[in-house]
C-alpha cells in the first residue's frame, strides 16, 4: 500500500495558509479514500478535506487550531506496518502545492504530482529558465485564471499533472469567472450549472428587494423629516469587489510609491497627435497604458505574481485598466499592450471600455491581466492608491494632469503635472525596483518621442 | 386569410405561380390525370393543359434529368417524386448535374428547379417509404433544402422555391397533407428561404424542430409548461441554407438546446445543429445540446414499432426535463 501525505490544500487564489478547525480523524483510526479527515478554516470559508487515501491515520503534525502554509505536510495515512520516516522527513519542507479536487478535497498523493498547465515550448525569443516557464498563459480559458484559481505549479523537469479539474457548464463557468465564484468551493448536481453559481452569490438574491427605508424618528429629527437611511442590495459586481478586495488588501502586503511627471510635452504632443486627420484620438491614458508596458518590459520583475513558491514573470504585458461603472468597477485586459502602438491601444482601449460599459465584454476579456492601471484623472483627483488586483503584482493609480506653478531654471511658470502612485505587493518586489519602474515611466511620459518609436 | 389544408397551400402555391410565370410547369409520375398520388397538382392539367402538366413514365432519373435540362434552358420545372424516396433513383441527376451545374459552367447555367414530394415517417409505409430523405441532399453544397411544417409556410416557402434559381429539395409529408391552418391568399406573399422560425416563445430551453416532430414538440411544450418549463421552439424551415442566427440568438437567451428529428442520429440534422451551437455559443450553454432522435433501424412496418422508432412526445419531454435538470439528478 502507498504512504499518503496529507498536505494542507490551496482552496482558493488567495490563500496561502489555512487553519485546522478539528480534525474528525485521530491517529491511529482507519480511513478511507473520500473520509472527510478534517474541517480547515480558509480565507473564505470553512472547507472539509476528504482523505485521498485508504489506510491508517499514522500521524497529525498540524493540530486543531494551528495553522500551516499552503502545501505543508500536515498527516501521513499509511499502513500500521509501514515505514513513514521518510514521509515525515519532508515534514519542514512545505511539499508541492497540492490541487483540490472538487469542492472539498486535499491531494495527497504519493504519485508524482504536476502543474495543471503542461510546461511547453518557451515563446520564441524567451530563453529557457530553470523555474518554469509556460508560454504565455493568459490564454488558457478564463476560468483557470482568477476566479477558479488552479493551485500554483510549483515544479519541477520531474513533476506531474495533478489539477482538480471542475465540471461546470461553460456559462457556468463564464459567470463565476465574472462574479468571482470560486467554483471549487461549490457543489454541484453532477456538473455546476448556473444555478449552482448564482445560489452561491449572495447578490443573486435578486428577487426585487426593494431598498430598505427607515423614516427618522420623529421626535429626534424635527429638521428634516423624511428617510433617513436606506439599505440598498448589492448588485452582482458590487458584491464581488465586496468579496474579492479584502482577499487583495489583507493577505497582499501592498506598498506605495509616488511620484509627479511633467506632462507638458506629452500634452503638446497628444494635442498634436489628435489634430491629425485619420488618426484615432489619444487620451492621457493612453500614454500611461503604452509607456506602462514599454517599462513593464524593461522591469519584467513588477510584472509578475507571487506564487507561494515562486514567482511568475509574465514576459508580455496584459494591462488591465480600470473602467467605471454605474454600480462597480470592471477591469478589461488589454492583452499584448507591449506589442502595439499608441493607435493600436487608443482604438482597443476605447473598445474595450465602451464594450465594459454596455457589458458586452467576453469572460476572457476579463482575466489574464498581468498588471492594472486605474485612472480617476478625469474627476480631478490628484492622487490615490489603489488596492492590487491578485494575482498581479502592482497597479498603478493615475491623477488628473493639472496645471500648477512649477519653478525651473527660468524662474516661475505654469507647467502640467500629473501624480502616479504605484502600488506593489511586497512579496513580489521591493521599493527599489518599485521606485526604478516608476522613474522609467516618467521618463518615458517626459520624454513621450520615446512612446512613438 | 383564409384556413386549408397543407395540400391545398400548396396547390394554390403552384397555381399562383404557374399563373405568374408561363415558365413554370409541372412534370412527374400521375401528376395530371390522376391529379397528383396526394392530390397536390389536382385541377393543374385542366387549367394549364398537358404542355404544362406533364405525366411521366415510372422513371425517376430520366424525368428529373428532362427537369433539369430544360431548367438549364430557362423554364423553371417543378419535378414531383410521387414519395421522396423515389429521388434516390435520381441522386446521380441531383447532386452531380443539378447542385453542379452552375459551378462547373462557371456561373453559365443555373439551374432553377424545384424537386418535391412527400418523405419522412408517414403512418406504416415501411422501410422504403418512410425515410426521413433531407439528409442526403443538405450535405451536398449548392442544393437548398426546404422543410415546411405549417400550410402557411409550404406555400410562401414554395413561391421562393420556385423563384430560386437554385435547385430546391422541397421535401413534404404526408401526414401533413390534411393539416389545415391559416393561409395568405395575397400571390405576392412568400416566406424567403433561410429564414428560421420561433414558433413559440420561451425562456428554459430552446427546442429545434420541424415537420411532424415540430407538432410533437408543441405538445410537449404544453406539458412542461405545466411543469413550470418554458420552451421556445424553433423552426428552421430551410435546412440548407440554415438560418444559423436565429437558433443562436434563441439558444443564447434559453442557454439550453434540444433538436429533434425523425430520422436516425448519425450525422444528422441534430449532429449539425448541436456542432453549431457549440462553435458559436459554447459560453452561453449551461447543458450539453441534447438530441431526440428517430432509433437507428429501418422504419418497421408493425405500428408498434413504428411507433417506437419515432421520436414521441414523452421522449421530447424526457430530453428536456434532462437538459432543464428538472429530473431531481
Amino acid at each position: 500500500m502507498a504512504i499518503t501525505k496529507v498536505v494542507m490544500p490551496k482552496l482558493s487564489e488567495a490563500m496561502e495558509t489555512g487553519k485546522i478547525i478539528k480534525w474528525l480523524k485521530k491517529e491511529g483510526d482507519r480511513v478511507q479514500g473520500g473520509d472527510i479527515l478534517a474541517e480547515i478554516e480558509t480565507d473564505k470559508a470553512d472547507v472539509e478535506m476528504e482523505a485521498f487515501g485508504a489506510g491508517v491515520l499514522r500521524k497529525i503534525l498540524v493540530s486543531a487550531g494551528e495553522k500551516a502554509p499552503v502545501g505543508t505536510l500536515i498527516g501521513v495515512i499509511a499502513e500500521p506496518a509501514e515505514d513513514i520516516a521518510a514521509a515525515l522527513a519532508s515534514a519542514p519542507a512545505p511539499a508541492v502545492a497540492a490541487g483540490a479536487g472538487a469542492a472539498s478535497s486535499a491531494r495527497k498523493d504519493t504519485r508524482p504530482e504536476a502543474a495543471p498547465v503542461p510546461p511547453t515550448a518557451p515563446a520564441p525569443g524567451q530563453p529557457l529558465r530553470p523555474a518554469v516557464v509556460s508560454t504565455p498563459a493568459p490564454a488558457v480559458p478564463a476560468v483557470s485564471a482568477g476566479a477558479v484559481g488552479i493551485p500554483a505549479p510549483a515544479l519541477t523537469a520531474s513533476t506531474a499533472v495533478a489539477t482538480g479539474r471542475v465540471k461546470a457548464s461553460p456559462l457556468a463557468k463564464k459567470i463565476a469567472a465574472q462574479t468571482g465564484v470560486d467554483l471549487r468551493l461549490i457543489r454541484g448536481s453532477g456538473r455546476i450549472i448556473r444555478r449552482d453559481v448564482e445560489a452561491a452569490t449572495p447578490a443573486t438574491v435578486t428577487v426585487a428587494t426593494a431598498p430598505v427605508t427607515v423614516a427618522a424618528a420623529p421626535v429626534t429629527a424635527p429638521i428634516v423629516p423624511g428617510v433617513e437611511y436606506e439599505d440598498r442590495p448589492l448588485s452582482q459586481i458590487r458584491a464581488a469587489i465586496a468579496r474579492r478586495m479584502p482577499l487583495s488588501k489583507a493577505p497582499v502586503p501592498h506598498f506605495y510609491v509616488t511620484s509627479e511627471v511633467a506632462m507638458d510635452r506629452a500634452w503638446e504632443l497628444r494635442e498634436e497627435l489628435n489634430a491629425l486627420e485619420g488618426q484615432p484620438k489619444i487620451s492621457v491614458n493612453d500614454f500611461v497604458v503604452r509607456a506602462c508596458a514599454l517599462a513593464l518590459l524593461k522591469h519584467p520583475g513588477v510584472n509578475a505574481s507571487f506564487q507561494g513558491e515562486s514567482i511568475r514573470v509574465w514576459h508580455r504585458a496584459h494591462i488591465g485598466i480600470a473602467v467605471a461603472l454605474e454600480d462597480g468597477l470592471i477591469t478589461p485586459v488589454l492583452r499584448d499592450s507591449h506589442a502595439k502602438s499608441l493607435a493600436q491601444i487608443a482604438v482597443e482601449a476605447r473598445d474595450l471600455a465602451e464594450r465594459a460599459r454596455a457589458r458586452k465584454l467576453r469572460a476572457t476579456e476579463l482575466s489574464g491581466a498581468t498588471f492594472s492601471i486605474s485612472n480617476l484623472g478625469m474627476y480631478d483627483v490628484t492622487e490615490f492608491s489603489a488596492i492590487i488586483n491578485p494575482p498581479e503584482g502592482a497597479i498603478l493609480a493615475v491623477g488628473s494632469v493639472r496645471r500648477v506653478a512649477v519653478v525651473d531654471d527660468a524662474g516661475l511658470g505654469v507647467g502640467r503635472r500629473m501624480a502616479l502612485t504605484l502600488s506593489c505587493d511586497h512579496r513580489v518586489m521591493d521599493g527599489a525596483m518599485g521606485a526604478r519602474f516608476l522613474q522609467d515611466v516618467k521618463r518615458l511620459l517626459e520624454e513621450p518621442l520615446r512612446l512613438l518609436v | 386569410m383564409a384556413v386549408m389544408t397543407y395540400r391545398e397551400a400548396l396547390n394554390l402555391a403552384l397555381r399562383e405561380e404557374m399563373r405568374r410565370d408561363p415558365s413554370v410547369f409541372v412534370m412527374g409520375e400521375e401528376v395530371g390525370l390522376y391529379e397528383g398520388a396526394y392530390k397536390v397538382t389536382q385541377g393543374l392539367l385542366k387549367e394549364f393543359g398537358p404542355k404544362r402538366v406533364v405525366d411521366t413514365p415510372i422513371a425517376e432519373s430520366a424525368f428529373t434529368g428532362i427537369g433539369i435540362g430544360a431548367a438549364v434552358l430557362g423554364l423553371r420545372p417543378v419535378v414531383e417524386m410521387m414519395t421522396f424516396n423515389f429521388a434516390l433513383l435520381a441522386l446521380d441527376q441531383i447532386v452531380n448535374s443539378a447542385a453542379k451545374m452552375f459551378y462547373m459552367s462557371g456561373g453559365q447555367y443555373s439551374v432553377p428547379i424545384v424537386i418535391r414530394g412527400p418523405g419522412g415517417p408517414a403512418a406504416q409505409l415501411a422501410a422504403q417509404h418512410s425515410q426521413s430523405m433531407e439528409v442526403y441532399f443538405y450535405h451536398v453544397p449548392g442544393l437548398k433544402v426546404v422543410r415546411p411544417t405549417t400550410p402557411m409556410d409550404a406555400k410562401g416557402l414554395l413561391k421562393s422555391a420556385i423563384r430560386d434559381d437554385n435547385p430546391v429539395i422541397f421535401i413534404e409529408a404526408e401526414t401533413l397533407y390534411p393539416v389545415k391552418g391559416e393561409v395568405p391568399e395575397d400571390p405576392d406573399f412568400v416566406i424567403p428561404l433561410g429564414q428560421a422560425i420561433v414558433r413559440r416563445e420561451g425562456t428554459d430551453v430552446t427546442v429545434i424542430a420541424y415537420m411532424g416532430m415540430m407538432y410533437r414538440a408543441m405538445e410537449a411544450a404544453d406539458e412542461l409548461a405545466k411543469e413550470g418549463i418554458s420552451v421556445e421552439l424553433v423552426d428552421p424551415r430551410t435546412l440548407r441554407p440554415m438560418d444559423v442566427e436565429t437558433i443562436i440568438g434563441s439558444v443564447r437567451k434559453t442557454h439550453r438546446a434540444v433538436v429533434v428529428e425523425a430520422g436516425a442520429g448519425f450525422a444528422g440534422m441534430g449532429s449539425e445543429i448541436a456542432a453549431f451551437v457549440t462553435e458559436h455559443a459554447f459560453d452561453d450553454l449551461d447543458a450539453p445540446v441534447e438530441r431526440v432522435t428517430g432509433a437507428n433501424a429501418p422504419m418497421p412496418y408493425a405500428r408498434n414499432l413504428e411507433k417506437l422508432k419515432t421520436p414521441s412526445k414523452d421522449k421530447i419531454a424526457a430530453a428536456i426535463r434532462r437538459v432543464c435538470n428538472a429530473n431531481g439528478s
